[in-house]
């Protein structure tokens, strides 16, 4: 696989423009390349100008949700009465995504600088990495990262002569997708079940160790310097006005150039798929995509025109999530591609909600019924009940999650269950 | 990639080891020698309560016996004064710490849908039959044990496979003997 993948679309600012450079892992080479610039400047700064000027880039929670940033950052206390916790989500386990990874192995010192510097904006005295269990070669080079970082004096004591410290901890997950759920990522940094937990209390007012917490994406943090250094203007000579900035895109399955782009947002996802990742390998058609990780509604190939971002995907009947488009070709058997992410989330239900817990397995078990021949019409009277049953009835989002690309799947491939089911 | 840091560790960096670096000593006591006590001590001064150091300490036991057996269980409730009941509940919550002795190489593949979409059921079965071996069970030479995995976060390079603390990507069947003989 090369870094990075050229198109004319590619943006490459900070975020990928050192992707497959080894020299930007160590702290004296991505000096040289123009690293941790940024740090003095933000220690100069009062912490709400740095949430402000975040806040008027528009910058979006890159995680999923799409939340502000900067919006995100000023939930938490002004005025602390004792610790305040940062939490970077490294828990990257939505299948299709497949981003946050790039930018542990490639640019790491990038992601301590902006961990930094959002650490600084919300009065934060320890900022905890939690990259996912699976992730260790890459948590590896991260670590190692970090201690060179407390080395040069950029993390811990004192930063920089400044006054400021602030702590930088990598903690290893242990393999829970539902970690990567914000409540539950701090469950699981404390030392429990990765267990989410019923907002209110937000993490902004008792979240790790019962202190004021707040949980972003790597992406998100990684995009922080650049932010805070060219200012919101230069920022949102990208993207559009509700989605400003540049994005991750990584693409996965049946395609000639999978991978990962950093592309504006509002990019027209045909294009995407078929001009920056070439379209399906061996001329085959596209029968569907899934745009945002597999808990997103399925889109069809008639309904690829959209803006790839944020209110377009939602226009579109779906959602940008991670923007991670799971591309499907003409061969592709809805059912069991539909099984097989019934499967997953069957997995990865933490097992505390009834409607998730028994929703996700029985969906996945009568997937497999259907797909082995052996389904009946009632199954899919079944389905429909258990995805109304599932959604919004649950502490977090996973049941959510098999509920949008179900339904969108009975609706636009409802020919190919049917098919199955008469067999 | 990944390669241990020689040098003594530093506290900021005990609480990532990577583990799953499976080595079949029988189940060593974790907290009787200087590199245990050094592993604890340095992964409490990182949080501000003392049982959030029990997930970097399960991985500990992992990386240096290759399993969490129940007896490194209760030695680490006690270290953390919480009960063996409550590690074993948050031990068996996570897949990753394997609950009973596993072969040289765990050999993890992703079979999630970027995968699926590509060949990874074919690369398991084939995994399986090289090693000979079904499912989760230690090979007869305790070098290997197959496992499907849920996503390994790797979907732009399916099929991909994980061995211990490698990733192989773009996976096909085909490939699969080649592995093998490289891990040994």
């Amino acid at each position: 696989m090369g870094y990075p993948y050229s198109h004319d679309l590619e943006v490459g600012t900070q975020l990928s423009r050192h992707f497959g450079d080894e020299k930007a892992r160590t702290l004296e080479g991505w000096k040289e390349l123009g690293g941790y610039a940024t740090l003095p400047k933000a220690l100069e700064m009062d912490p709400d100008a740095i949430t402000e000027v975040v806040k008027n880039s528009g910058l979006r929670g890159r995680g999923g949700a799409g939340f502000p940033t900067g919006v995100k950052w000023s939930f938490m206390p002004k005025e602390p009465n004792g610790a305040h916790y940062l939490c970077c989500n490294a828990d990257e386990s939505e299948p299709g995504a497949f981003k946050d990874r790039e930018i542990l192995r490639w640019v790491p010192h990038l992601l301590i600088e902006g961990c930094l510097i959002a650490a600084r904006a919300i009065r934060a005295q320890h900022v905890y990495i939690y990259v996912r269990g699976e992730f260790f070669p890459f948590s590896a080079i991260l670590r190692d990262a970090v201690v060179e970082a407390y080395e040069g004096g950029y993390v811990g004591e004192n930063i920089l002569g400044s006054g400021w410290s602030c702590d930088v901890t990598v903690h290893l997950g242990a393999g829970a997708y539902i970690a990567g759920e914000e409540t539950g990522l701090m469950s699981s940094l404390m030392g429990g079940r990765a267990e989410p937990w019923i907002k209110p209390p937000f993490p902004a007012q008792s979240g790790a160790f019962g202190r004021p917490t707040t949980v972003n994406n790597v992406e998100t943090l990684a995009a922080v310097p650049m932010i805070v250094a060219e200012g919101a203007d230069w920022y949102r000579q990208w993207g559009t006005e509700k989605s400003p900035g540049t994005k991750l895109w990584c693409c996965s399955g049946h395609l000639e150039r999978p991978g990962t782009y950093e592309l504006p947002l509002g990019v027209n996802l045909r294009e995407v798929i078929y001009e920056v990742c070439g379209g399906a390998p061996n001329g085959k058609k596209i029968k569907a995509v899934i745009p945002g990780g597999s808990s997103t509604a399925m889109l069809t190939a008639d309904e690829l025109d959209c803006a790839g971002c944020y209110e377009g995907m939602a226009e579109a009947g779906s959602a940008l999530g991670t923007a991670s488009p799971i591309v499907m070709n003409e061969d592709t058997n809805i059912v069991s591609a539909m099984r097989r992410i019934a499967q997953f989330y069957a997995h990865e239900s933490c097992g505390q909600c009834v409607q998730c817990r028994e929703g996700t397995s029985w969906t996945a078990k009568i997937l497999h019924r259907i797909e082995e021949g052996e389904g009946t019409g009632e199954d899919l009277d079944t389905l429909y009940h258990l995805c109304e049953q599932m959604t919004g009835r649950t502490i977090c989002p996973l049941a959510d999650s098999v509920v949008f690309p179900l339904l969108s799947s009975l609706d636009k491939f409802k020919d190919e269950y049917e098919a199955l089911i008469k067999r | 990639m990944g390669d241990q840091v020689k040098k003594p560790l530093h506290p900021a960096a005990a609480c990532s080891q990577p583990f799953q670096v499976t080595d079949l000593r029988p189940t060593a006591r974790l907290f009787d020698d200087p590199e245990g006590r050094d592993r604890l001590e340095k992964a409490l001064s990182r949080y501000p309560e003392k049982r959030a150091a029990l997930l970097p300490m399960l991985g500990y036991a992992q990386e240096r016996n290759g399993w969490v057996s129940d007896e490194n269980m209760a030695e680490i409730a006690g270290e953390l004064d919480l009960t063996p009941a409550y590690v074993r509940s948050v031990a068996t919550f996570y897949t990753m710490y394997n609950k009973h002795p596993v072969g040289r190489h765990l050999i993890q593949v992703c079979t999630c849908i970027s995968c699926h979409l590509d060949e990874a059921e074919a690369v398991f079965e084939r995994f399986l039959a090289e090693t000979d071996t079904r499912s989760g069970e230690v090979s007869e030479d305790g070098k290997y044990t197959v496992i499907e995995a849920e996503c390994l976060g790797a979907c732009g390079f399916a099929t991909a496979v994980q061995v211990n603390d490698r990733y192989f990507e773009n996976v096909t069947p085909e490939q699969v003997p080649a592995i093998l003989d490289e891990l040994d």
